[in-house]
Formats: structure tokens, C-alpha cells, sequence
């Protein structure tokens, strides 16, 4: 089992990512569910959303609490909420931000971070900075857990409200290219 | 019935395309498949997606259907069961307030033996204010002569919502169905899914034929829904007649919710336990009962405590209207103490109300069970393994202590 939780912004797209991740895991044969965390929505406001996958049916269909993996499309958000809660000993970040691995204050437990300076690609690519699928490609860099293929798979059939399909072909491409992926070896040095 | 016996008989699986889907979209791709004709919907939270869903493929033109968008709730089953007295299969969701403001027709369908079929993305009761999952609006109404079923997962409720066309139209039963799917975990939750074949699934809905009974036909005039009852001329008489006939169509439902799922496993390769799914009862000293999408969760806990060493099974109730005592019994029998997860209050007894009923079946067992009630998941609170771990120990005590009048209450201190 691998689970994954979404942190963004209500309007970014966070909840939709993680049926589109989900969706794309079910292309390339593995069982997934996508629980979305639910409140009075509305934009700007802090959004969770919840991705299990599994080579073998699943059966919870709960929050997550101890995620292998944290995707955070929002920079902002890291003043605000702890991203880090509950995050898996040895877990991986995949984080929008303009900010070098140096200036993030990141958990020691953490081993692997992405970063995608998500914002002004999306502005350029969207006019807006909704940056989900930019970081779904940045996680399939980092990760490896999903392909580039059976994301852009799902996207070709997914019916998008904010933007264009081959703009977010292309938030998608340019997410797995211009992500800088960190090995962190903290604990092994200590 | 357990999955297991189901299996044994099931063929290999005809080929059905595979999709990522939400509960809600689930049920809307399940109500096309079964070809209703009228379909009335006012959109309420956790359900206004499914409606959503169920607009945009009549839209489409992938459902072939009349849509009536109704300025309530009343309006809504008032003009379906017009569209099935005129022989019309026909279908709605709703949840919590949108049911509350359905109630007078909603009695009436149940009352003129009309099968409509209806969701029930379920929502907690208010007030105290919320939107969110609980159970509370369907058990409410369990009582009303429904059928109720509630679904595990996402591929349940699509499947079941097909079946439920079939079990509300069958002769032996004419009665309406729910079919309750969890609101939020399970209306939002989005997972693998199989989708039959629109051919299949037409060879298994067979031959329609819903107002053979009572009709607003010209060729066939009749009085519909006389007044009867008081206490003289043949009203008494006649009142008694239509309610033991709503309680045999019930129990007849428990016959053919079986035959259905069963038909349902042969042609397309899924079993879903009818009444009641038993895991890892077998060998079990103790068991938990639930109810819903919280059970996933409860298989894992299980799995983990019989990794460590206890002798734990579950129950998990899938039809709640009719009440399965039979088969209850069957799985009662096995196990020396009972612990039942509810997601919803049963103000009258403080307990949960699957608990309560439950507790009728036990009376008929003729045994002592020491059983107790766990209250959890309300207005849309998560139950995880940790909780039904917590409910295992719990139960367990059972076994060699007092069970405790008052119910725990699983969310307290989250």
C-alpha cells in the first residue's frame, strides 16, 4: 500500500490531482481510491485530499494519517499548516516552491523532497496558479510510483473546467521536466 | 449467504471496461444501465453530484430517460409514483432534509407497492447543523416499509443499484428499494470500478412490467389508493389486507435480494453477500457487526487482530430492511459475544439502532450473547482500523466480563 495526501488551496485543483492520480494508477493496472477530505469549500482556503494504491484490492475507505508521500501544491501553505503531520518516517515531499532545498524547513525523517517552482509555470501556461497538474508530473518524477504515459492517458479523457487540455498536457510535461529531486541522507550520516 | 458459497458457483468474468469513478458517479452509471424512464431529482449535499451525474447523461444521450427537475423533494417521489402508476421504471436520490421533506410520499410509495428505486446518499441528522455522512436519515425511515441495502464500496453500489430495479419489480416483492450508500467516504470516494456491458445488463433487467397491480391507465380504469380503514363495513378488513401484504413483499424480499445478487454473481462474475457477509467467522470466539463503507476498515482491523492471535470475526449487514433474522441467527450462533458498530443514535434505547435490532434476533436465539453497542462516524467523523480496534478489545472483555449498559461512543476524543 502506498498513500499519498494532497495539501492545497481550495480552487487549485488539489482534490481533482488526486482522482487523476488515482485514475491514472487504475490505467496502469493497480487498485486505487481517491478520498477527497470535505468541509464548506471555498477558494483560498486549506484543502486535503487522500490517495491509497495497491496491487491488491482496498478496502479502507478512510483519511490517511501516516502518508508515504505529501504533495503539497501550494508554497504558502507550509506557513499555515503542518505538512509534516504524520508523514512516514523515510517519506518523500513533492513541493511547489520557488525556494532552494536549503531555505525549506524540512523534518529530518523526510528522505526524499521534489521541487517544482509550480506558480509562475502555471501563470505563464494557465494565466492562473492552479498548479495541480504541474505537480502531479512533479511527483511522478520524484516518485516513479506513475508514469508520465498513464497521466497523460487520464488527462486526454478528463473533462476540465478552469483550462484547456493541451494546456494541462502541458503544465503536466513541464512539472516532470523542471523538478529538482533531493536525496536526503541525514540520518544515514548521523 | 456467504461470499465464499457465491464464488464457488461464479464464471469467469465477461470482459467489462475498467473506470476510476466516485460513489455518487457509480450509482448514476448504475441507474442508466437499468433504463428507467422518469427520473424526478431536487439536489441536496452528499447527493447533488449523483443527480449531477445522472442530468449530464440524459444530456448526453447516454441515458434515454425523462429528467424532471422538481422544486422539492415532495414533488419529486409525488411525480414518480405517477410515472410508475403509469407503468413507468423509475428513480430518484435524496438524503437527510430532502428525506424528511419527502416523508408523506414517501410512506404512500411503500403503501401503493410502487417500485421506485432511491438513493440515499446518506446524512447525518440535523440539527446539531452539518452536511456531512452518518446514517441517521435511512435509519430514520426504516420503518416505512422500504427495502434498504447498504453498500461497502463503490463497485457495490453500482452493482446493487441495478439489482435494485430487479428486486423492487419482482412480483413476489413490488415494493420500493434504497439503496443507501455512505455520504462522503463513499459518495466522494473514488475507486477502481468495472462497468458491465449495457447488453448483459439489459439480458438480466428482462421484461418490465411495474403497474400490472395498480395503474392510471384509461384502458384499464381504477380506483387508485381507495379509503379504507375505521371500524366498520369492510374497512378494517381491507387495511389489514395491504399491510400484511407490505410485510410479505418484505419478507418474499429477502428470497429474491438473494436470487438477484446470486443471478448477478453468475452473469457477471461479482458476488456481494445478499443479506449478510460473514469474514472470518468461522472460527470465531467473538465477533463486531457493521454497516456501510466503515467495513473496509473493519476487515483490516480483523486481519490484524488475528494476526495476533485473537479469535475475532465480523458481521457486516448489507440488507437492513428486511431484517435478515434468519440468516442473523445463523451467524449469531457461532460467535459467544457481539460487539455492533453503528453509525447513527438510537435516541429511545441509547444505542445504536442496527444494536437494537440486533437484539431482537438475539432474543430468538435462545442463548445469551453479551453484546454491546459502539456509536461512531457521525455527521461525517472517520472510523479507522485504530477504531475498530478499540471495538474488538472491547468486545472481547465480553467474553469474561459484564457487558456495559451505555453505548461507547467511538469519536469522543477525536
Amino acid at each position: 500500500m502506498y498513500e499519498v495526501r494532497f495539501h492545497g488551496r481550495g480552487g487549485q485543483g488539489s482534490v481533482m490531482a488526486g482522482g487523476l492520480l488515482a485514475a491514472a494508477l487504475v490505467e496502469e493496472g493497480k487498485y486505487a481510491v481517491s478520498i477527497p477530505s470535505f468541509g464548506f469549500e471555498r477558494r483560498g482556503a486549506p484543502v486535503v485530499s487522500f490517495l491509497r494504491s495497491s496491487d491488491r484490492e482496498i478496502r479502507q475507505f478512510t483519511n490517511i494519517y501516516q502518508p508515504d508521500c505529501i504533495i503539497c501544491v501550494d508554497p504558502s501553505l507550509v506557513r499555515t499548516v503542518n505538512i509534516f503531520d504524520g508523514l512516514k518516517p523515510g517519506g518523500t515531499l513533492v513541493q511547489a516552491t520557488h525556494q532552494p532545498l536549503e531555505a525549506l524547513a524540512i523534518p529530518d525523517f523526510v528522505a526524499t523532497v521534489g521541487l517544482c517552482d509550480a506558480v509562475p509555470i502555471a501563470l505563464e501556461i494557465f494565466k492562473r496558479p492552479i498548479t495541480n497538474t504541474l505537480m502531479l508530473g512533479a511527483f511522478a518524477r520524484t516518485t516513479g510510483v506513475v508514469s508520465l504515459d498513464s497521466l497523460r492517458t487520464v488527462l486526454e479523457e478528463s473533462d476540465f473546467r478552469d483550462a484547456g487540455l493541451k494546456q494541462n498536457l502541458l503544465a503536466l510535461e513541464r512539472g516532470y521536466n523542471e523538478t529538482v529531486v533531493h536525496q536526503i541522507n541525514r540520518r544515514a550520516a548521523a | 449467504m456467504s461470499t465464499a458459497t457465491l464464488e464457488k458457483t461464479a464464471p469467469a468474468k465477461p470482459k467489462q471496461k475498467v473506470i476510476l469513478c466516485e460513489g455518487n458517479e457509480a450509482a448514476a452509471l448504475g441507474v442508466a444501465l437499468a433504463r428507467p424512464d422518469m427520473v424526478a431529482v431536487y439536489p441536496i449535499t452528499p447527493q447533488s453530484s449523483l443527480v449531477e451525474h445522472v442530468a449530464k447523461l440524459i444530456a448526453d444521450g447516454r441515458m434515454d430517460a425523462d429528467i424532471v427537475d422538481a422544486e422539492g423533494e415532495h414533488s419529486v417521489l409525488s411525480v414518480l409514483q405517477g410515472g410508475a402508476l403509469a407503468g413507468a421504471r423509475t428513480y430518484t436520490a435524496t438524503c437527510g432534509p430532502g428525506l424528511a421533506f419527502m416523508f408523506e410520499p414517501y410512506f404512500r410509495t411503500s403503501g401503493m407497492r410502487l417500485p421506485i428505486v432511491m438513493t440515499i446518499v446518506t446524512r447525518d441528522g440535523i440539527t446539531p447543523q452539518s452536511v456531512w455522512g452518518g446514517h441517521q436519515d435511512a435509519m430514520t425511515v426504516r420503518e416505512v416499509g422500504w427495502v434498504q441495502m447498504y453498500c461497502e464500496t463503490v463497485q457495490e453500489v453500482l452493482d446493487t443499484t441495478v439489482m435494485a430495479f430487479r428486486i423492487a419489480e419482482h412480483h413476489d416483492v413490488m415494493l420500493p428499494v434504497n439503496i443507501c450508500l455512505d455520504g462522503n467516504y463513499l459518495s466522494y470516494g473514488a475507486s477502481r470500478t468495472e462497468l458491465p456491458d449495457q447488453a448483459d445488463v439489459d439480458e438480466f433487467m428482462g421484461h418490465k412490467d411495474v403497474n400490472w397491480h395498480v395503474a392510471l391507465d384509461p384502458l384499464r380504469p381504477m380506483a387508485v389508493d381507495p379509503l379504507t380503514g375505521g371500524s366498520g363495513g369492510k374497512g378494517p378488513s381491507t387495511f389489514v389486507r395491504y399491510r400484511k401484504g407490505q410485510c410479505k413483499g418484505m419478507q418474499n424480499a429477502l428470497r429474491v435480494i438473494t436470487e438477484v445478487h446470486e443471478e448477478w454473481a453468475q452473469k457477471f462474475g461479482r458476488s456481494f453477500s445478499p443479506l449478510l457477509e460473514e469474514y472470518r467467522l468461522d472460527d470465531a470466539d467473538y465477533a463486531i457487526m457493521t454497516l456501510g463503507s466503515m467495513t473496509g476498515a473493519a476487515k483490516d482491523a480483523i486481519d490484524e487482530a488475528r494476526d495476533a492471535g485473537k479469535r475475532v470475526g465480523l458481521i457486516k449487514l448489507k440488507t437492513f430492511s428486511p431484517f435478515p433474522v434468519e440468516a442473523l441467527l445463523k451467524s449469531l450462533g457461532k460467535i459467544q459475544a457481539l460487539g455492533v458498530v453503528d453509525r447513527s443514535v438510537g435516541f429511545r434505547w441509547n444505542c445504536g439502532p442496527m444494536f437494537q435490532e440486533t437484539m431482537g434476533a438475539l432474543y430468538r436465539l435462545g442463548r445469551h450473547v453479551p453484546a454491546m453497542s459502539f456509536i461512531g462516524g457521525l455527521a461525517g467523523a472517520d472510523l479507522t482500523t485504530a477504531h475498530f480496534h478499540r471495538v474488538i478489545d472491547a468486545t472481547e472483555q465480553l467474553l469474561s466480563n459484564p457487558a456495559p449498559i451505555e453505548p461507547v461512543w467511538l469519536n469522543e476524543n477525536d
